[in-house]
């Protein structure tokens, strides 16, 4: 009898311990700020977490000379960067000053847990006038206070491989079906060198390529009102025709499938395995690391099929945010101002290779000026933004995903027809509206 | 995030009060009547902290609408009532069917895991429970992936089931079970399925092992040698003293070896970081994925209480089996 209760007690001991186990990420950082000072929490832009706080920890220091403010500086890193802030805004205990991907500036500019920078709070950082219009728009939805400003500004960009271009007689692509047709005659297989080389296992990197393809064929994954409109022909023809690079056209290898770093294919870039690559305008820093440099390559818009809009990019970038409950308001947005102030700007567009934000700025995140003028051009004028609506981040997890999952079909064997990609999206539209 | 359940150290209340409980009715409370109390004052305030509260606004969460429109305003947002419970439930929509689909994929993996996890550790505790020479040297290496950390552990397989560079792809075309100009991948597709269960049970027998090894020492030797003077051969000898001589020890382990399993989410969030492909969607990464990354925390809730019904409903279950048991016994 005794042993049996015993029996019972450990059993459900074991079992609350196990259940317990499952609880709670209350993950919480204090933000018990003296008068003067401030938290920021910056995001990974160099190549390591030790790297962007080598970077900016004496532009900070430069800081509170000017201005007395004391800046408490974390790093975070690209994975936990987003649940950290919705941990923040959910139990709103969280840093001063915050960098966010700008593409989630609309889903928390839902939250209300940014400061809008209306008239007063644009003209403490230095007026709305001083950004360029393409990085400004990215900071919230269209017709709305943003709640965010520019701070780093990315594009994506087809990178080539100058001497393998020059060896088989063929010029920088400027259709999508010239791109195909060059992939196909520098593919060797049996070599181990193919076309180009994408990450097509990660959902953040497919998911840019589902809003690029469809912007080039007219498309778009939302209506004017905000509402999912994934299954339509353009998005359901641009992610077929991303997919067949690797199906059909076959100038991409299967084992591209499970890259999802979005570093793999520029090591294979690096090391002439891959002829192309389309990255984002950061790439600069790996390939040196890797050993290629940046006059061994060349980089255009990624092209557009001949009968589509010339559509290169979506407008990539880091965006500043202030927390609303802020304690200290004046020292966030006087953060805010030096972050954004030309000087500083300069001075991280190298160590970041970020494209400036700021109107009529010099670019420094290139050595090579050709590289510095064409990525200018396609960020100013041949890029949209990622749809500005609050389903952004679900439209983002969703449409990347479910091509995760097409391109593992296709690397295991199985096919891809344009009725399963409209399944897929149907189901993923599904998901973005019930979730809702 | 809701998954918690009350711990049984409330128990001792009963057993202080007793001396309180005398039959006159206005008798004197006696000296340091309230040190009991005081005792337990701690672990009570703890376990409502820790336990209790949470599980409370967990459920509570679960009515609401907690969607990115309100997280900074929880109290702003509308009551739903059993709405998202209706979503996950509903399994012609979409949510639903994407969870459904991960309740059998984790029933699947658990099933596969607990068993052979179970059988690994038993097989191995069996085979160490007789001295002999280097008998210590397996003990320890049979617990190593018990103490490696387990990031570490699954990153290291992550990197061995890599398609193009992986060294599990290399031994099996060496030893020509594969193509080897198409190996075949482990991370995506459905085979993802099968490495998640290879890496579970690599990170879960040893603690199978030990438990049972624990357990095997306070078997009477004698009993053994009874068996075999009598000519028990070694499987009856497992079957008729092993075994039962364990049935307690089994009984906790096989529940905690479930609980776990059922709710593993390292294992597929290590070995599949953000893009996780359908044969590889546990529940509680399921559930994070969708409440985390579609900032939908009110529907996130509404299905980590379905899962905390279910696993606590499968473990009375369980307990009842196993207390009908040991009475007939």
């Amino acid at each position: 009898m005794k042993k049996r209760v015993l029996g019972a007690a450990a059993i459900f001991a074991a079992a609350a311990l196990t259940l317990a186990g499952c609880s709670g990420s209350g993950g919480s950082s204090s933000s018990t700020d003296s008068a003067g000072s401030i938290t920021y929490w910056a995001s990974n832009q160099g190549t390591s977490l030790q790297n962007d706080k080598d970077v900016l920890q004496p532009l900070l220091d430069k800081f509170t000379a000017q201005t007395g403010v004391k800046v408490n500086l974390e790093v975070i890193g690209w994975n936990d960067l987003q649940t950290r802030i919705q941990t923040a805004i959910t139990s709103g205990v969280g840093p001063d000053v915050v960098n966010i991907g700008n593409t989630w500036a609309t889903s928390f500019q839902a939250t209300g847990a940014f400061l809008p920078f209306d008239d007063s709070a644009m003209s403490a950082i230095g007026g709305a006038d001083k950004f360029a219009a393409t990085a400004l728009s990215t900071g919230g939805a269209a017709g709305q206070t943003p709640t965010s400003v520019p701070l780093y500004g990315y594009a994506y960009g087809l990178y080539y491989n100058k001497a393998m271009f020059a060896a088989a007689g063929l010029t920088p692509p400027t259709t999508w079906e010239d791109m195909v047709a060059d992939g196909k005659k520098l593919t060797d297989p049996a070599k181990g060198v193919w076309g180009t080389s994408i990450e097509a296992g990660s959902y953040t990197e497919n998911n840019h390529f589902a809003f690029i393809t469809s912007a080039q064929n007219g498309g778009a994954y939302f209506d004017g009102s905000g509402n999912p409109t994934f299954t339509q022909s353009q998005n359901v023809d641009g992610i077929q025709r991303y997919i067949d690079l690797m199906q059909t056209d076959k100038i991409a290898d299967t084992a591209d499938a499970q890259y999802s770093t979005g570093t793999e294919s520029i090591s294979n870039f690096a090391k002439g395995t891959a002829a192309m690559i389309f990255n984002q305008n950061n790439a600069e820093a790996n390939l040196t690391a890797d050993g290629m440099d940046a006059s061994q390559y060349g980089v255009v818009p990624i092209p557009a099929p001949a009968s589509g809009k010339p559509v290169a990019s979506f407008i990539a970038g880091i965006n500043l945010s202030v927390f609303k409950n802020t304690k200290n308001q004046d020292a966030a947005l006087k953060f805010v101002n030096f972050m954004t102030s030309p000087d500083t700007q300069s001075a991280l567009g190298k160590p970041f290779s970020s494209i400036p934000v700021l109107k009529d700025a010099t670019p420094t995140f290139t050595t090579d000026p050709d590289i510095a003028k064409t990525f200018s051009n396609i960020y100013n004028n041949l890029s949209q933004p990622l749809p500005t609506v609050p389903l952004e981040a679900s439209f983002e997890t969703e449409v990347g995903n479910s091509m995760n999952t097409l391109f593992a079909t296709v690397a295991t064997g199985g096919s891809v027809s344009s009725s399963d990609i409209q399944s897929a999206l149907n189901t993923a539209q599904e998901k973005v509206a019930a979730s809702n | 995030m809701v998954l918690t359940t009350e711990k049984p150290e409330v128990a001792p209340v009963g057993v202080a009060s007793a001396p309180g409980a005398v039959k006159l009715p206005k008798k004197k409370r006696p000296k340091g009547w309230w040190l009991p109390f005081a005792l337990i004052a701690p672990a009570i305030v703890f376990e409502l902290l820790i336990h209790v509260i949470p599980m409370i606004v967990g459920i509570w969460m679960s009515f609401i609408k907690l969607t990115q429109f309100y997280i900074a305003n929880w109290s702003a947002a509308p009551f739903v009532g059993f709405g998202n419970y209706q979503i996950a439930l509903n399994f012609n929509g979409a949510q639903g069917q994407a969870l459904l689909s991960s309740f059998l994929v984790t029933c699947g993996f658990t099933i596969l895991v607990v068993g052979l996890a179970w059988g690994f550790g038993m097989a191995a505790a069996v085979a160490l429970q007789k001295a002999f020479r280097g008998r210590a040297i397996f003990r320890t290496m049979f617990l190593i992936p018990y103490a490696v950390p387990m990031y570490a552990g699954i990153i290291t397989w992550k990197f061995m089931f890599q398609q193009n560079t992986g060294v599990i792809n290399q031994i099996l075309g060496a030893l020509h079970l594969i193509d080897p100009n198409n190996p075949p991948f482990w991370l995506i597709g459905n085979n993802a399925f099968v490495a998640m269960v290879v890496v579970a049970i690599w990170k879960l027998w040893p603690f199978a092992f030990l438990m049972l090894m624990a357990g095997l020492q306070t078997i009477n030797e004698d009993l053994y040698e009874a068996a075999s003077l009598d000519g028990a051969k070694p499987f009856r000898q497992w079957r008729n003293i092993t075994l039962p001589g364990l049935g307690a020890v089994n009984n906790v382990l096989l529940l905690v070896l479930f609980l776990w399993t059922f709710n593993d989410f390292n294992t597929p969030f290590i070995l599949f970081g953000g893009g996780e492909p359908p044969a590889g969607d546990l529940i509680s990464f399921h559930i994070y994925n969708t409440s985390f990354i579609t900032l939908n925390f009110g529907f996130g809730a509404a299905m980590s209480v379905l899962l905390l019904l279910f696993l606590m409903l499968v473990s009375a279950i369980y307990l009842v089996f196993i207390n009908r048991r040991s009475r007939r016994a």
